[in-house]
């Protein structure tokens, strides 16, 4: 029973995510309007269930006449390629150096171990907003930012699973059979860290794709004109009470992604765990 | 004995940490493109009045030497002239900090509410739905951010059923009589309910955003440590004298089961405190996280400077603090 449960999240959440990924690559032919076509007469345009619309806005328009679902479709273009690009460095990033730690120990592993202790002293979301600062608003900044704050969370976990696993007989027996230890870290050691190291990547993207939002919503992201979902959250807050849509569609399609991201995570989790299964 | 020795230990590697910190701040800031000083000044200033200005903010030195000053300063508690509002940087930190540590604090005591709550209804009613059903509220809260919540509570509690404030922390029109910025510890010894009620109003919405996911923590983490000692022998004894379930776990379950929980609530909030920055800007609440955004944007080095080694030592001090008291708490390190 429980395990059928989880199946459904699994699939739920990657349905979703599926969706995404194909309103995202189809956006430009898709997108009902122009998502960066202003009319100032068709501003504030409520949703189609409510009376006085025009037709043809399903979701409505913002306050500068601009149709919602069209930025919506683009904004998923911004939020997958930082999903993407952003947690599949940092994984590669953060993954390598836990390894190093874990399974070669000594310096190697009191250097990165110190590093993130320093890393967990700085306030996330502060730092980040930093770095856009100092790197200046554009999505190579994004990304550069989440590299630069999440990679200590691969670095951790990896570091202690690799530890736990270069304790084990087997991989003491690779040493004997004649591996070396570079060897033996590559062929024993990271297949079996590798579902971890799976479940924490999609973790990730759910994070990288929350770090973008908050980004925008702060102004900090790519340029305001280009549709984000943060982005237009902000803009959104700033007119709650007169256009609640502008606000609560982009932000119900980040939830879910969010949630989607992150119930595949938990679901591989336990699909991966021997303990579980 | 054992207790000084880490205590001594903990509070080096503190150290370490916090120099790591204030290194990484320094350097990193000084590569912000644009001249802070050419904002200061009117349009129409000369080169001359900005070479005098920098001069004045030590921005023509060398960055070691710049390094060199502030750290000095630091040291003595002098953190430097804010550039935008040319007031103290410990002064203008110091005076937002109590609105984010009581922030911080009513989200915690939201979040054990909360969390221990869903812990104690999910071990009562262990292996039934409403297990099922604590189960996937966790999951759910944990899933998402903090960010995320504040928006919903926001359009939900703030909006469509207007009950609680959307922005600021206390009503502006309101006559304040406070000495301390701890507004809501003070309005409640001055006996002013009036405004203590007013100031909740404005803090409840974003102080429930950041306890939801440490909230989820503590109801996943506890419970499962109480399910696990429901079944230690002591439990079945207490059970065999005829106490009720409800009696079981408050009396004889939960002090034991309270430990574990203890430490990783510690790092989570950690977490909870980083949180503030976001949603002290999303309900354009006064604390430390909406001054160093604007620090940031307006590019005020100094400030953001202040911010941070302030965020870095509160951290490391919640960390060393859940850590001693791990080891205060738990007898067999007590002992050793």
């Amino acid at each position: 029973m429980l395990r059928r449960r989880a199946g459904l999240r699994l699939w739920l959440s990657a349905l979703w995510l599926a969706a995404l990924v194909l309103a995202a690559l189809l956006a430009p032919w898709i997108s009902p309007r122009d998502p960066l076509t202003q009319d100032l007469f068709l501003a504030r345009l409520p949703p189609f269930w409510v009376a006085g619309t025009e037709p043809g806005y399903l979701l409505g328009t913002d306050s500068l006449g601009r149709d919602v679902l069209s930025r919506i479709l683009h904004g998923a273009r911004v939020a997958l390629l930082v999903a993407l690009v952003a947690g599949g460095i940092t994984c590669l990033i953060g993954a390598t150096f836990g390894l190093l730690a874990g399974f070669l120990r000594g310096w190697v592993d009191m250097v990165i171990s110190r590093l993130i202790d320093i890393w967990m002293a700085f306030p996330p979301v502060l730092f980040s907003i930093l770095l856009i600062a100092v790197l200046g608003p554009s999505l190579t900044s994004i990304i550069i930012a989440i590299v630069v704050i999440d990679w200590t969370r691969f670095a951790r976990v990896v570091r202690a699973e690799a530890m736990a696993q270069g304790a084990m007989d087997y991989v003491a027996s690779a040493r004997v059979a004649g591996r070396g230890r570079i060897g033996t870290m590559l062929r024993e050691i990271l297949p079996n860290v590798l579902p971890t190291v799976v479940v924490l990547l999609t973790l990730e993207m759910g994070i990288a794709v929350i770090v973008e939002a908050i980004l925008s919503f702060v102004n900090l992201s790519i340029s305001t004109d280009d549709p984000t979902w943060g982005g237009m959250i902000s803009e959104g807050r700033t007119s709650i009470y007169q256009a609640w849509w502008v606000l609560v569609f982009p932000l119900i399609a980040l939830f879910l992604t969010v949630l989607a991201f992150s119930q595949l995570g938990e679901g591989l989790k336990d699909r991966f765990d021997p303990v579980l299964r | 004995m054992q207790i000084l020795r880490l205590t001594i230990l903990r509070l080096l590697t503190t150290l370490v940490t916090l120099a790591g910190v204030a290194v990484i701040v320094f350097f990193v800031i000084r590569v912000v493109p644009g001249n802070p000083i050419a904002m200061m000044l009117p349009p129409g200033a000369t080169e001359a009045d900005i070479a005098r200005l920098s001069a004045l903010y030590g921005l023509d030195q060398p960055l070691v030497t710049q390094f060199g000053i502030w750290l000095g300063g630091v040291v003595q508690g002098d953190f430097g002239t804010s550039i935008t509002t040319r007031q103290p940087v410990l002064d203008l930190v110091l005076g937002r900090l109590p609105a984010t540590l009581e922030l911080s604090i009513m989200a915690l005591v939201m979040a054990v509410i909360i969390g221990g709550a869903a812990a104690l209804i999910g071990t009562r009613g262990r292996g039934t739905r409403t297990e099922g059903a604590v189960d996937v509220a966790n999951g759910m809260a944990l899933s998402v951010p903090d960010f995320l919540w504040g928006l919903v509570l926001m359009l939900v509690l703030g909006v469509l059923f207007p009950v609680f404030h959307i922005s600021g922390r206390v009503t502006p029109s309101l006559d304040l009589p406070f000495v301390t910025n701890f507004y809501l510890f003070e309005s409640l010894v001055r006996l002013r309910f009036d405004l203590w009620a007013d100031l909740v109003a404005h803090m409840f919405m974003p102080a429930l955003a950041l306890a939801i996911p440490l909230a989820a923590v503590i109801g996943q983490l506890l419970k499962q440590s109480l399910k696990e000692t429901m079944n230690l022998d002591y439990v079945t004894l207490a059970r065999t004298k005829g106490y009720g379930e409800t009696h079981v776990i408050l009396r004889e379950a939960l002090r034991n089961a309270v430990l574990p929980t203890l430490t990783l609530v510690g790092v989570q909030f950690t977490f909870l405190i980083g949180g503030t920055v976001i949603i002290e800007r999303l309900f354009s609440y006064e604390g430390l996280g909406n001054m160093a955004i604007d620090a940031v944007i307006n590019r005020d080095l100094p400030l953001i400077q202040g911010i941070v080694i302030l965020f870095a030592v509160i951290f490391t001090a919640v960390n060393l603090i859940v850590d001693l008291a791990y080891a205060v708490l738990n007898p067999r390190l007590r002992h050793a």
